[in-house]
């Protein structure tokens, strides 16, 4: 049984550390507000931007672009890993690196070269225990301030390097968004660019006929100015995901911590107690004992 | 009085403009087009250089623009820029200090050819930021 002295030592362990999971709790939740807002104002230009996109890929070629054409061979992979830069916030780094490790196992005994791009440290710790080559990093983006600037400068050193031959395939890894309470570790195929889908449009029976979009320049030209700037867009909203994903995410375990801490207490409150009971108890049968053999 | 269409002017980061307007003046990358009302659908990229429109009430507006593009509607002109700003946004220390930067690159012929082409790009920018300011 423990002494009086280390229980409340611990009791007030516990309560340090549930001081800092309550605190960090609150932090990550207003970030996660100015994640969120940041991702609703993105909306509508991604919304736009993808009808726009859909309504071009029908008209133009698929030979209209570089970008769109698969390699005949594979052999050069290039990652883009977006992990958080700090840990503390559950398994939310872990998904994602299980995601890249799938795939790296599973195209081991292949001969490709694997090569990643890093948005965060978490991600950049596994590329490098597993002696990838590390193109590019980027620190301290994810989860805090960063602009569209960052995506387009990233998006364009890799698309440098894949007209120049130097990828085959580029994948992105990251966090979707999907609810406070769930966030997903996703896998997408940026280049070359797969098949645009055309966003299903609502057939507005009264609408007025519009006559088809004028193209200036042609349509081809207008694709392939487009398409670069759709690698920006997709990397700017994965950034924007994995920041509001990590932030739920830690808020949620931040949650659990100092859920888990206030349980801590109460046991160790309870054992405090029965102790000092115990003591307690023992001095007075002492008293009393004491008590009675003075009078007999 | 003549009819009115919707500008809106999107960037990744927010929407800076939306409003209707009655004429509004954009840069087109092969030459710069005037939309009004009724306007045929139409595509085009835009270079940098500024948005000019004509609000509800007759008053003149600029707007920057660093390219992008612009999709017109009989009803709506949607212009998506990778970043825009009103006149009355627009940082004129930072223009100013990202011209001095451009123009020392492009000063310095030391570097890559791929340095030029975006000193380049800064430079246009900040000059034309500079001149929408100044051009009151």
């Amino acid at each position: 049984m423990a002494t009086l002295k280390e229980v409340q030592t611990k009791i007030v362990g516990v309560k340090k550390t549930k001081q800092i999971t309550k605190a960090m709790n609150m932090v990550a939740t207003s970030r996660l507000r100015g994640a969120q807002s940041k991702m609703e104002s993105f909306r509508p230009y991604a919304a736009k931007f993808s009808e726009v996109l859909g309504s071009l890929a029908e008209k133009a070629g698929k030979e209209s672009s570089p970008l769109l054409l698969a390699k005949e061979e594979v052999k050069k992979i290039h990652l883009v890993l977006c992990t958080s830069d700090r840990g503390l916030c559950g398994g939310f780094n872990s998904n994602l690196i299980s995601v890249a490790e799938k795939f790296f196992k599973g195209k081991e005994g292949e001969d490709v070269e694997i090569s990643v791009t890093n948005f965060g440290k978490k991600g950049r710790g596994w590329a490098k225990s597993n002696k990838l080559t590390i193109q590019d990093e980027y620190l301290g983006v994810v989860g805090s301030k960063f602009g569209f600037n960052t995506a387009s400068v990233s998006g364009k050193k890799i698309i440098d390097a894949f007209l120049a031959d130097k990828y085959d395939e580029v994948y992105i890894i990251y966090s979707e968004f999907l609810s406070m309470a769930r966030q997903n570790a996703v896998m997408k195929q940026i280049l070359p660019i797969p098949p645009i889908e055309k966003v299903e449009e609502e057939v507005d029976e009264n609408a007025p006929y519009l006559p088809e979009h004028i193209c200036e320049p042609s349509a081809d030209e207008l694709l392939g100015d487009m398409l670069p700037r759709n690698i920006y867009v997709q990397i700017y909203n994965a950034l924007l995901e994995t920041s509001t994903s990590e932030h739920a995410a830690r808020m949620t375990a931040m949650d659990n911590a100092t859920k888990a801490c206030n349980d801590m207490i109460d046991s160790l409150t309870l054992a405090y107690n029965k102790a000092r009971q115990a003591a307690i108890t023992a001095d007075l049968m002492d008293i009393v004992g004491g008590a009675e053999a003075l009078k007999g | 009085m003549a009819k009115n269409i919707r500008l809106e002017v999107v960037t990744p980061e927010k929407a800076v403009v939306s409003e209707e307007v009655e004429i509004a003046v954009c840069p087109g990358e092969l030459g710069e087009f005037g939309v009004l009302a009724g306007h045929t659908p139409f595509l085009s990229t835009l270079k940098i250089g500024s948005i000019r429109y004509t609000d509800a009430e007759g008053k003149e507006r600029m707007v920057f623009v660093s390219g992008g593009f612009a999709e017109v509607l009989p009803d709506r002109v949607t212009v998506l820029a990778e970043s825009a700003e009103r006149r009355s946004q627009i940082d004129v220390d930072r223009a100013q200090s990202a011209l001095e930067r451009a123009q020392k690159r492009l000063d310095d012929d030391t570097k890559e050819k791929v340095d030029i082409a975006r000193a380049k790009a800064a430079l246009d920018r900040a000059m034309h930021r500079l001149r929408l300011v100044k051009n009151v």
